[in-house]
């Protein structure tokens, strides 16, 4: 780490607590990921006509928040394919992780958006105990894979 | 245009979002597992903290301007999570989530992002995630079936489940 990654990373965290105020300002809700996914897929699955056909509000707010998300991927894959990730899990992990993270983001309401930022920036106790639970867990997770199981990662 | 303000501003928002966990580095698996492996010694990087003081920063401060109105701009009033009470299902649904993060070095919102950029296993950790929610409802469900009294407090249906906290 030198002193142009933590400014990369301040900068970048900036952007994202401005992105998390703006929907605060905008939409006076909590810009915690898991739970607009989650929303959106609960709202398609109860109705999925109607959620196409006459999106309300709550609906138009999620898509255009998650649509954002994936054109931020594009437009760096387009424009700025230096910050490109340069290694990924494979599909088996991935799809192994991605199962316990909507899982366990459902059971727990929030992820490291909605607990860690917003939450925690409300000193709300229970964002507070989840951000330390999910550290911790996600901590000895990595220690087992990395120092326990022969490097496997 | 006006009609479509709240989209647009969501869509914003979405993308300054996303382009902040790109410049911060939060979308690299590698990264975050680095940012975890508390204990790898040289290996440990601590930058990921300067990304949530940076987030916490700007928003701690926004926030608090922004509470002081009456109401958001394109809703009737502010829709914010209001619990305050330590449960089980917090702390192990949490538990749970650190172990995936830990485990594929991706969270929701990066995921989404590498999505995005055509990552192929993020599109499979997005899948198996919608599917991890499912299943936790189900399962949710079908718990407050069995225990009424549990049921009291169980959010009743989807519909008021994201608006608990999100």
């Amino acid at each position: 780490m030198n002193t142009s990654t933590v400014l990369l990373s301040l900068a970048g965290g900036t952007l994202i607590g401005l992105a998390a105020a703006l929907v605060l300002w905008t939409h006076g809700r909590v810009a915690g990921i898991s739970g607009i996914f989650s929303g959106l897929l609960g709202k398609v699955a109860v109705s999925p006509w109607a959620a196409v056909a006459s999106p309300p509000a709550d609906l138009a707010f999620r898509v255009a928040f998650l649509l954002g998300l994936v054109a931020a991927g594009l437009g760096v894959t387009l424009l700025l394919p230096e910050l490109l990730p340069t290694s990924s899990p494979s599909l088996g992990i991935a799809a192994i992780a991605g199962v316990i993270v909507g899982f366990g983001t459902r059971m727990g309401n929030g992820c490291t958006s909605g607990h860690g930022i917003c939450g925690v920036s409300r000193l709300a106790p229970r964002s507070i105990v989840a951000t330390m639970t999910f550290m911790a867990t996600g901590a000895i997770t990595v220690f087992v894979m990395r120092h326990m199981s022969g490097g496997a990662s | 245009m006006k009609r479509h303000a709240p989209a647009l501003t969501a869509l914003a928002a979405g993308l300054v979002f996303g382009l902040g966990l790109a410049v911060s580095g939060m979308t690299h698996p590698d990264k975050v597992q680095n940012f975890l492996d508390f204990t790898g010694g040289a290996a440990w990087d601590p930058s990921l903290a300067f990304v949530m003081a940076g987030a916490i920063a700007a928003y701690v401060g926004l926030s608090r301007l922004i509470r002081r109105r009456k109401a958001p701009l394109f809703a009737a009033r502010f829709a914010l999570p209001t619990r305050t009470d330590l449960d089980p299902k917090l702390i192990g649904g949490s538990a749970l989530f650190g172990v995936g993060w830990g485990l594929g070095g991706i969270c929701p919102g990066p995921a989404i992002v590498d999505l995005g950029s055509g990552m192929a296993s993020a599109l499979v950790f997005v899948v198996a995630m919608a599917a991890g929610m499912v299943l936790q409802r189900l399962t949710a469900r079908e718990g407050a079936q069995q225990s009424p009294a549990v049921s009291l407090h169980h959010t009743p249906s989807i519909e008021v489940a994201h608006e608990t906290q999100t």
